[in-house]
This record gives C-alpha cells, sequence and structure tokens, in this order.
C-alpha cells in the first residue's frame, strides 16, 4: 500500500513537473506567470534528489549507516559534534548561501528569462548539487580534511599548491566584485548608505552584549540585533529627509570603496567576537528569513513575468555584460547553479558535524538544489520588472548615456520601452533620487522584491521594502568580506611561512597585519577601478569573478574525479567528470575571448588597446582621458589573470589526467586516504 | 489517543520548535558542551560560559571558510 502511494506521489510530481516546464516551453509570446517557475524548479530539483541522487548515493558512493563518522569518533563537543540532519541542512545552506546567487541571475536576465533559469536547473542537479554531495562524502571518509588537503594527497603537490592559489585568488576577485555590488547600490543614496553603515555599530553593540553582558546568548543577541536593524532601516529614511544628514551620508563611488576598505582593513585585525561574529549571525537571520519570506510572497502574489523568453542580446551585443550566450551565461549564473566556493565549506566545516553518511545526500545535494532554488527566485525578481526598466537600472551610464533623456531613448531603441518619467515615478516610489544606471545587479533586485513584498504584504510600504532588501544584500556581503579576507589572510601567512618562518604564525601581531594589509590592498585595488571605470565595472569583474569560481568548482570536480578512479570506480567516473569536461570547455572558452577577441568590448587586450588608440588620438572627453591610463593597465592585469586562472585549470586537470593515468597502468599503487571502517555505536532513531 | 495526550502533543510542537531554533543558531553551543564533559570528561573542570564563546569564536573563523558567495 505504501509503496503504491509512494510511486503515485512521485507520478504526480512527475506530471506537476512536466506541466509546468511545458507551460513555460509553450507559453512564448505571451507574458506567463512566476509561478510556473517555481513549481517546475521544485519539481525538477525534487525529483532529482530522490532518483539521481539517490543512485549516487547507493550506487557509486555506496553510503554506509553502520560506518561511524567523524563526528561520532572525535566528538570533541566543540567542532566533531554528531548533529541531527536538518539542523546540519540548516548550518551547511547558511553558510553556501550568499549574494554570488542573487546578483548572477540578476545580471544573467539581459539574455531573457529562459537560458539562465534552464541552466540554474540542468546545471545545479546535474553539476554543483553532485560537486557538493562528493566533495563532501570523500572529506567525510577522510576526517573532515579540506579541498586543498585532498588536492595535495590525491593529484600531489603541483594540483595541491594550484588549489590553495586557486583559493587565493578566487577570495580576493570575489570580494572585489561584491564589495563593488555594495558600493554602487550605496552611491548618492544617504538611506541606504546610513542603513549599511548603521549594520557595523549593530554588529557591535550585539558583539559587546554577547561577550560581556550575556556571554554565549546568541538568540538574545540576535533579536536585539534585528530590532536595530529594522531602526536602522526606518531611521534611514529621516536621515534622508533631513538636509544636514542628507549631506553628509550622500556620498560617491569613490569616498564609498574607501570606507569599504578602510572597514576591511580594520574588521580583518579586530577580534571576531566583536564584529565578524555577531554580523554572521545577523545575517544568517536576515538571509534566512527573508528567502522564505521571498519564496511565500511569490506563492502568495504568483507575479506576472514581463521579460521575453530571449533578448536579441544572446548575439553578445548585451549592454550589461558583453558576449555570447555560450559561454557567458555559464560563467555569469557561477553560483546558483555550480559554485566552487562551496566545496571549501563541505569539505573540512561540514562532515565534522554529520551523525551518519546517509545523512550526505540530504545536507550535501539538498543544500545546494535551495541554493540554485533561491537563484531561480532572484530570476522571477529580476523578470517580473519591466524590460525597459530593469535596462534602465541596470546599465551603467557610460553605455547609455548619463542624462535620462538619451538614456531612455537609447534603451526604447533596443525594444524595451521605457520613459523617463516612468523612472522617477518609480524612485520616487522606493525613496530614491534616482534609479538611472544603478549597475552591480543589487538595486534591480530590490526593485523586484519590494514590488513583490509590496504587492503581495502591502503597496504603502514600498521604500521601506525597497531599503530592507539592499540592507539585506549589504549585510551578507560584508559578512563575505570580513570572513573572506580571513580566509585569504590564512592562506597568505601559510605561503608568507615557507619564506620566513615567524610570518606564517597566525598569531604573531606583525604577521596579521602585514597579510591582512596585503589581501585587503589586493581586493581594495580591483574594487576602486571598478568605481572609477565609466562602464560600471561589473561587466569586467563580474566575468572575471564567474571564471575564478569556476575555476574552483573545477579543481573540486578534479579532486573527486582523481578519488572515484583511485578508489576502483572507474566506470562511476563521469559522475563528476561529465560536469568537470563542460566546465573546462565553458572556463577555457570564456577565457579565451576574454583574452584574444578582437572586439573591444569581450577582449581585454583589445579594449585596453582601444583606449590607448583614443586616447592617444584625443577623442575621450577629459573626464574619462584622466582615469584612462589606470583603466588600460587594469584591463592588461585583467586578461594576464586571466590568461594565469586558464593555466590553473589545465595544469590542475591535466595533474588529474596523470595521477589517474598511473593508477589504472599500475604504475602508482593506490594508496588508501580513506580512515579504515569502524562501526557505529549510535542507535538509528 | 486519549484527549489530554494529544493536547500534550500539541504543547511539545513549539516546545521542539524552539529547541530546533536554538540548535540552528548555536544558541545551545555551552550546553552541549558541559553535557560532553560530563559524559566522557568526568574529572575536569570544563570552561567558563564567556571562555567557551570566546574560544569557540577564535575556532569557527580559524578553521575554515565559514561562508560563501
Amino acid at each position: 500500500m505504501n509503496r503504491v502511494l509512494r510511486v503515485l506521489g512521485w507520478g504526480a510530481l512527475a506530471v506537476a513537473g512536466a506541466a509546468a516546464l511545458g507551460g513555460i516551453a509553450l507559453n512564448r509570446g505571451e507574458s506567463i506567470n512566476a509561478l510556473w517557475f517555481v513549481v517546475a524548479a521544485a519539481c525538477v530539483y525534487l525529483i532529482a534528489y530522490r532518483f539521481y541522487c539517490g543512485w549516487i548515493a547507493a550506487r557509486v558512493l555506496t553510503l554506509d549507516a553502520t560506518r561511524a563518522t567523524p563526528a561520532e569518533r572525535l566528538n570533541n563537543g566543540r567542532d566533531f559534534v554528531p548533529t541531527h540532519r536538518w539542523i546540519v541542512f540548516g548550518h551547511h545552506f547558511a553558510a553556501i548561501a550568499g549574494a554570488g546567487p542573487l546578483v548572477g541571475p540578476t545580471l544573467a536576465a539581459q539574455f531573457g528569462y529562459l537560458p539562465g533559469t534552464l541552466w540554474l536547473l540542468v546545471g545545479a542537479v546535474l553539476g554543483g548539487c553532485v560537486q557538493d554531495m562528493l566533495i563532501m562524502f570523500f572529506s567525510t571518509r577522510r576526517d573532515g580534511r579540506s579541498l586543498g588537503q585532498m588536492a595535495r594527497d590525491e593529484l600531489g603537490r603541483v594540483g595541491g599548491t594550484a588549489a590553495l592559489i586557486g583559493t587565493l585568488t578566487i577570495a580576493v576577485i570575489l570580494i572585489a566584485v561584491l564589495g563593488l555590488v555594495v558600493v554602487k547600490a550605496m552611491s548618492h543614496s544617504p538611506w541606504s548608505t546610513f542603513t549599511v553603515f548603521a549594520t557595523i555599530p549593530i554588529a557591535l553593540i550585539v558583539g559587546v552584549y554577547l561577550r560581556t553582558l550575556r556571554p554565549g546568548r546568541v538568540l538574545e543577541g540576535t533579536a536585539l540585533g534585528v530590532v536595530l536593524l529594522l531602526l536602522a532601516v526606518v531611521g534611514g529614511r529621516w536621515v534622508d529627509a533631513d538636509p544636514g544628514w542628507h549631506a553628509w551620508f550622500n556620498l560617491d563611488g569613490k569616498a564609498l570603496s574607501g570606507f569599504i576598505i578602510a572597514y576591511g582593513l580594520v574588521a580583518a585585525i579586530l577580534p571576531v567576537w566583536l564584529l565578524l561574529a555577531p554580523r554572521d549571525y545577523l545575517s544568517t537571520f536576515i538571509k534566512l528569513g527573508t528567502v522564505f519570506l521571498l519564496a511565500i510572497a511569490i506563492c502568495v502574489l504568483s507575479p506576472e513575468v514581463k521579460m521575453p523568453a530571449l533578448t536579441r542580446f544572446i548575439d553578445g551585443t548585451g549592454p550589461i555584460f558583453s558576449g555570447k550566450l555560450f559561454p557567458f551565461l555559464f560563467i555569469t549564473l557561477a553560483c546558483g547553479a555550480v559554485s566552487g566556493f562551496h566545496s571549501l565549506v563541505a569539505s573540512g566545516t561540514t562532515p565534522k558535524l554529520l551523525a551518519r553518511e546517509t545523512d550526505i545526500p540530504l545536507v550535501g545535494y539538498g543544500s545546494m538544489a535551495l541554493e540554485s532554488f533561491v537563484g531561480v527566485m532572484a530570476m522571477v525578481a529580476a523578470c517580473v520588472l519591466d524590460p525597459g526598466v530593469y535596462f534602465a537600472i541596470n546599465t551603467a551610464a557610460g553605455v547609455v548615456g548619463a542624462d535620462p533623456a538619451t538614456a531612455v531613448a537609447t534603451i526604447t531603441s533596443w525594444g524595451f520601452p521605457v520613459t523617463a518619467e516612468q523612472m522617477q515615478a518609480l524612485a520616487t516610489e522606493m525613496g530614491e533620487h534616482t534609479l538611472f544606471a544603478r549597475v552591480g545587479g543589487a538595486p534591480s533586485l530590490a526593485v523586484g522584491m519590494a514590488s513583490i513584498f509590496g504587492s503581495a504584504f502591502g503597496q504603502g510600504l514600498l521604500a521601506m521594502w525597497y531599503h530592507f532588501a539592499i540592507m539585506f544584500e549589504a549585510i551578507f556581503i560584508l559578512t563575505t568580506l570580513d570572513a573572506g579576507t580571513r580566509v585569504a589572510r590564512f592562506i597568505m601567512q601559510d605561503l608568507m611561512g615557507a619564506v620566513w618562518e615567524p610570518l606564517g604564525r597566525t598569531s604573531w601581531y606583525p604577521s596579521v597585519v602585514l597579510a591582512s594589509s596585503l589581501v585587503v590592498a589586493g581586493w581594495g585595488y580591483f574594487l576602486y577601478i571598478g568605481v572609477i571605470d565609466p562602464n560600471g565595472g561589473i561587466n569586467i569583474l563580474w566575468p572575471l569573478f564567474g571564471i575564478a569560481n569556476q575555476l574552483l568548482a573545477a579543481i573540486a570536480l578534479s579532486v573527486a574525479t582523481a578519488i572515484l578512479v583511485r578508489t576502483g570506480r572507474l566506470r562511476y567516473a563521469w559522475v563528476s567528470g561529465a560536469p568537470l569536461a563542460w566546465l573546462v570547455i565553458v572556463t577555457t572558452s570564456a577565457a579565451w575571448q576574454k583574452i584574444a577577441s578582437d572586439d573591444p568590448k569581450v577582449g581585454l587586450f583589445a579594449a585596453a588597446h582601444d583606449l590607448a588608440t583614443k586616447l592617444a588620438a584625443g577623442a575621450l572627453p577629459p573626464d574619462r582621458a584622466a582615469v584612462a591610463p589606470q583603466l588600460i593597465f587594469n584591463q592588461q592585469l585583467d586578461a594576464w589573470l586571466t590568461a594565469f586562472f586558464l593555466a590553473l585549470v589545465w595544469i590542475i586537470v591535466l595533474d588529474m589526467l596523470r595521477s589517474c593515468s598511473l593508477h589504472l597502468s599500475g604504475r602508482r599503487r593506490a594508496i588508501a586516504t580513506e580512515v579504515p571502517y569502524v562501526p557505529t555505536r549510535m542507535t538509528q532513531s | 489517543m486519549t484527549r489530554s495526550s494529544v493536547v500534550r502533543r500539541w504543547l511539545t510542537w513549539p516546545k521542539r520548535t524552539w529547541q530546533v531554533v536554538r540548535a540552528l543558531s548555536g544558541d545551545d553551543a555551552y550546553e552541549r558542551y558541559l553535557e560532553h564533559c560530563r559524559e566522557h570528561h568526568a574529572g575536569s573542570t570544563p570552561l567558563g560560559r564567556r571562555a567557551f564563546y570566546l574560544y569557540e569564536q577564535e575556532r569557527r573563523y580559524r578553521d575554515g571558510p565559514t561562508g560563501c558567495c
């Protein structure tokens, strides 16, 4: 009876999913409801989880519920603690969820809703979820070893070092691009600036509360912080209205980037209990709450999608970022489908909490499916806007012109009608002075979220919802900035320690300051250049970030493939090998175009050459000519950096193939890197 | 099922939710640590609440990435 019910249940799910996807596919040319996206996505994830993930768990990995996990064997009541699977799921999801799956789909919506949504679904269930699950499993069987350590064990010294350097560079680029997203959201917006700045003293207050007044009472501290954050959102309106305060918080991009850089340096040196830990608690709470609220609002409201399925920009002439659908869609979406960064959390931290191996599908595969679902919702939030409005918000002044009349004329000429009055009315509704050229994805997402929340829960509060959404994005971007700087600092100290031993001591203050300064200088440079770039900066930095992130995913999948082959699972090596091959094709093609394309909108060397020619001919207006030398240098630097990423990908893939062929030809004996079997003593609950 | 057991079941629901929220946020970390010490290291004196909190925060961010893009 039970079996029949189960079959019927999965059958109904399959029909619902097929109907929803069919609805999306057939309703071309007329507006369709966002609810179809949500239903289609949920069905795809559930079916993939039940069948593909179930098959991997049973056949490829042969998960063993009777085997004691590291959490059980090494239980120390601190980091190794056997924890209920839903609690681990919550921790792991909170750790992997970030700004990437919100910004990526927002930018990728320039191709229309269809390509992005499809890759979010397909990429996640066949690539991203599989990567997270495999790495989590292999790390669990190795007492929670990190990705870098596993790369060293399975690939060798070269692969291990490449993984370490890859992690360091991706952290630097990631922080720079996220910093740029926040700066762009705050520039000349006193309300946003005040609200985002207020999150810093609020975190300090919570930090002191949790250390001094009520040590470790995390929920009390979080509740206090959330109330203060909401007050900061409301108070921002008053700051904006008061002429004196308005002037104080009405800052341009350059000043804001200076603040962010100084803040990043101070935050990285301060003790974690004072700033990072309390803000992490607040950001996790706000993040989970808002994602949950957005899902409910989309279901309640079921808004119409106004973006066409495909836009003309699939030909590579997109205003938000240049480059054709292939490979730049995959580079842009990055985190929502496959994120290399997840493999760092999936190895190390999470495996130390798993009570039994059979929890890995839910925690590893399931968390990533939910993360991809967040990406689908971000795509919905971008596509419920009028396409003309979407392009007006997200296109830089350097592309469409700084003057509203020129900008709307250009965007309307692309076939996406919009008027200056419409933009002004929208800006007034959102409590902003203008919404033109607010690039970076955050403001556009905030407008989308505010219209969804506003329609679902009360139209009068649009401006509040808008600034709440900006605060929501900024608070966890600032957390990533701080935590990422720290991660990069430890790697930097590790590398510096090889040169002079005392520099490797993580608690030696001069070394801490030196390493932190180097890391902050690294991302600070890219952030500053992004701010002065009249084309918005995002158009250069985001693809660079996407390539770096997919590079890290290629490292993780290479490690996974090597382990599959070396543990006698050659016939299943395609499970990680196929997504790896796809990522290598995508990153190689994207990196190659970034380096070698003759089109100055795509190729970085071509862009540098083009700008240099114009500068020499005196064809640039004075404000552009002033920054041109810096931009030319930066474009060349970015091109070399891309070449470096490309070389890193191939070094790792070739090293993986070498390691596998040595194993298969019997020239290298397999070394058992797995911890031997110990039966569990826990009772099944 | 008697009437009182139904009532009891409904009353345990908020309690369980509260436990899940505490576990998810890490609010109960110190209690879990004390429990671990009682079970495994009966003789030794465990850390105080504040010392444990500060030590754990340092460890969490030293061990590797705690967040993502």
